[in-house]
């Protein structure tokens, strides 16, 4: 027997306390939802997890009423100190259930529980922990005195993360004093629906939060909703494209967070040994099911083997299988479609003629799952330097300069993120001056923090999301300060006028 | 690195091809101060953010159930049970030989350490006090001696030769030297290179063979990972068995990232050219879960090749008996206490 083949250590599921059947979380409390019902499964596994209702037109009127009803009553009335305090007690409930949330979340989407447990979570705390910060600071958002909330915000998250996406919407809009109809995704709505037991836990108003299950349909019905006030989206940019034709013209703010294809940049004086792990970390993070991943290598042609031989030994070493053994580096595609999709992608890579290298690991039996693969020698006019794959799948490209680089990492329809890897500070600042994308790492790859604004250029969506610019998109400025603020501005300019006239 | 040199396969310890050759090829030329700079200066640099993080990610592997049982024989069996006191005597070296000889007097089953690790003058002792388990002796346990005015390394070449001439002479199967840290943090390489050349050739014996020779590059005085890194590769090129972290009389000893690191040279030496070099953590890991996080990081850096007694090592003293609790614990499913291993 080899060390390396260590035993297994699964987390215990027993933390768990899992019902039969899950309803809708409408104001306050689970209701049976009008649609039909439908399962949602371990993608690990394909084994039925719970039933989830799903909500049909009434229920997402329902909703949305008991958003209005509790902001128009309650919560924009609210002082921010006491919102602030709601939003502590959520994010230490977080940390009191961090392990269960953490089970609950690998279970329903196949991520890798070091990951759930490690990342996920203990971001979903830090999240709320800084937004409630920001609850009754309101007034230093950088949108003058007494900005105003919303209203209702529709928002429908993706499955990637699932309840790190729920943190990322429900904290800013509920500091800002907005009340929230959330729709998780059809294949993990699990820990959203933990979450609701948590907002009770809490004490929260009813209808302050509202989560809603159902496929594409029921994030339709929401987002089309008259009353709603503010549409957050992330997810695919088809689907983000959508929305904003449905919104447009309406008086609904919009903030789309969508896909990404990443420029992973690589000098040849970069340190060495950290880049390949920020290469590993940027692609085969989460399954690559990160819409900022650095899904392009971009690597100096100069050190383009010895970075492809490094990265090969290290992904010979990453463990997949089981999302629940704490050992488990890769694991399982979120769903079918999305497995079908990624071969599909890497079919069409091959025939393009770029050189396919796969990790040698064995597959399980059930469940859904993709190797890490690398694509090498991949030209920017290959489909698979263009599109996003979503998956664990990586594409190598080479450039000579630095100049080329940055073309080459411009050269997408989308701009999320990018990632810099250099020991030469100067190259850093020089290089992330001239790149496209919302997000830019250097030295690092995929890192979070509440505190650090997160969103895209061009395709890859509008708004920002974390940070003060992250209230942004749940404030308006208060009606009279903002006439005020504009006659002021009118009379500083006279006098500039005045004083230049007597010179 | 810009060498391409295909790996020649694994050399064994006793026909490894000539290290100075091997260097030689690598840096591109003589082994000059000059030849030295322009190669240490010219490896990649190290990211101390990055390789914090990859070693805090290797530390969070489950280790569990047979595995676990397996990585604490291992440990004891990777241990150079170590007493480097002035307050050392010949009583307190045998004390520890018979330790290292008998880890856990209530289970035979339990593997020997690597080795002692003792002063020089103290050698004798502990080679009398392993008796028939010294490798010397048709056992198992080797004996090692610190020299070249250990730990500071201040005292002249000519000294620092003598004393490991003195410690071979007296039947010490390894010496552990401690490199110049003074000349390479003022960016003399080739004195340190030099220093360590003329220590190997220092640990030949009558016979023809050598002393093995470990580096230690205390990176606790050289403070940045990217000198940790440099020190790692001139102990590599000059002709060092193994590479090693610290004396254990300056804090901060061995930590995980510093081990990860001149792991991660010795793999790449091993790619190059196809010999393999050990690396010995030591001071600062004082128990069973600190150890078990090397074993893994060393599995999953240089390979699993690496976890024997050739190529890795654990310098430690208290680390012993919390190992053996541990087996204790796994053996009979209750935790014993203090009194149920030995003191020394």
């Amino acid at each position: 027997m080899s060390f390396l083949d260590y035993a297994p250590a699964p987390e215990s599921r027993a933390i768990l306390n899992l019902r039969e059947s899950y309803g809708l979380f409408i104001d306050g409390g689970f209701v049976d939802g009008h649609g039909t019902n439908f399962a949602t499964i371990s993608p690990a596994t394909e084994e039925r997890i719970a039933t989830v209702s799903s909500a049909d037109e009434q229920d997402v009127d329902a909703a949305v009423a008991a958003a209005r009803r509790a902001h128009d009553t309650v919560w924009s009335r609210m002082s921010g100190a006491d919102r602030g305090k709601y939003l502590f007690r959520i994010a230490r409930l977080v940390q009191e259930r961090a392990r269960e949330l953490a089970v609950a979340e690998s279970l329903d989407n196949g991520k890798p529980i070091k990951e759930s447990r490690d990342v996920d979570v203990p971001l979903v705390a830090a999240w709320f922990f800084y937004y409630a910060g920001w609850a009754d600071k309101l007034d230093y958002a950088g949108l003058g005195a007494s900005p105003r909330s919303l209203g209702v915000a529709a928002q429908v998250i993706p499955w990637n993360f699932p309840l790190l996406m729920l943190a990322w919407k429900i904290a800013p809009a509920l500091a800002a004093g907005n009340t929230v109809v959330l729709k998780p995704a059809e294949t993990t709505p699990l820990s959203a629906l933990i979450f609701a037991e948590i907002l009770r836990q809490a004490d929260l108003p009813p209808g302050v939060v509202n989560i809603i299950t159902g496929a594409g349909e029921t994030g339709r019905l929401l987002v089309n909703h008259p009353d709603v006030d503010k549409v957050a989206f992330t997810g695919s940019t088809a689907v983000g494209r959508e929305i904003a034709r449905s919104v447009a013209g309406t008086r609904k703010k919009v903030t789309l967070e969508l896909g990404g294809k990443a420029a992973n940049i690589v000098f040849d004086d970069a340190p060495i040994d950290q880049a390949i792990e920020g290469i590993v970390n940027g692609i085969f993070f989460n399954q690559g099911h990160v819409c900022c991943a650095g899904s392009r290598l971009l690597v100096q042609e100069n050190v383009h083997d010895e970075v492809l031989d490094r990265l090969k030994n290290r992904l010979s070493t990453l463990r997949l299988g089981d999302p629940l053994d704490k050992n488990t580096d890769i694991g399982a595609i979120n769903s079918a479609e999305q497995l079908q999709r990624i071969r599909e992608l890497s079919d069409i890579g091959e025939q393009e003629g770029a050189e396919r290298w796969t990790a040698d690991c064995a597959i399980p039996d059930r469940g859904f799952w993709f190797a890490p693969t690398i694509f090498d020698n991949v030209s920017t006019s290959h489909r698979i330097a263009r599109e996003e794959i979503f998956g664990p799948v990586l594409s190598v490209l080479t450039f000579r300069t630095p100049a080329e680089a940055i073309t080459k990492a411009n050269n997408t329809p989308y701009g999320l993120s990018a990632g810099i890897w250099t020991d030469k500070g100067s190259r850093i600042l020089a290089v992330a001056d001239k790149l496209r994308a919302g997000v830019i790492w250097a030295n690092t790859f995929n890192r979070f923090d509440p505190a650090s604004p997160f969103g895209g250029y061009k395709e890859s969506g509008y708004g920002r999301e974390g940070g003060r610019h992250g209230l942004a998109g749940y404030l308006a400025p208060d009606a009279r300060a903002a006439s005020n603020a504009r006659i002021e501005a009118a009379g500083t300019t006279t006098a500039k006028t005045t004083k230049g006239a007597k010179k | 690195m810009t060498t391409e040199l295909s790996p020649a396969g694994t050399a064994s310890f006793r026909d490894r091809p000539d290290r100075r050759s091997l260097a030689r090829d690598v840096v591109g030329g003589e082994l000059t101060d000059a030849t030295l700079r322009g190669f240490l200066h010219g490896i990649p640099g190290v990211d101390a953010v990055g390789l914090e993080q990859r070693a805090a990610a290797l530390a969070t592997r489950s280790i569990k159930t047979t595995s676990k049982q397996r990585a604490l024989d291992t440990i004891i069996s990777l241990i150079d049970l170590t007493t480097l006191e002035g307050a050392d005597t010949p009583g307190k070296v045998r004390s520890l030989a018979a330790k290292a000889v008998t880890p856990d007097p209530a289970d035979p089953s339990c593997p020997r350490v690597a080795a002692v690790c003792v002063y020089g003058d103290m050698v004798p002792y502990a080679i009398d006090g392993l008796g028939a388990a010294h490798a010397g002796h048709g056992g198992s346990v080797n004996v090692a001696a610190v020299a070249t005015a250990f730990p500071s390394g201040r005292a002249s070449l000519r000294v620092k030769l003598a004393d490991t001439a003195d410690a071979v002479s007296a039947g010490a199967d390894e010496i552990d030297m401690v490199i110049d840290r003074g000349a390479f943090l003022a960016g003399r390489y080739g004195q340190v290179y030099d220093e360590i050349v003329a220590v190997k050739d220092a640990c030949r014996r009558a016979d023809g063979s050598s002393a093995h020779l470990k580096v230690i590059l205390e990176t606790g005085e050289l403070n940045t990972y990217d000198n940790v890194r440099k020190a790692s590769w001139l102990g590599v090129l000059a002709g060092g068995d193994f590479i090693k972290t610290s004396t254990g009389k300056v804090q901060p000893a061995a930590t995980l990232p510093v081990t990860l690191s001149m792991l991660e040279v010795v793999r790449d030496w091993h790619r190059l050219t196809g010999e393999q070099i050990g690396v010995k953590p030591a001071g600062g890991i004082r128990n069973s879960k600190d150890a078990v996080r090397y074993l893994v990081t060393v599995a999953e850096t240089a390979g699993e090749d690496w976890l024997r007694p050739e190529l890795f090592r654990f310098g430690a003293s208290s680390l012993l008996n919390d190992v053996l609790l541990q087996r204790q614990k796994m053996t009979t499913g209750h935790y014993s206490g203090p009194d149920y291993v030995t003191v020394d």
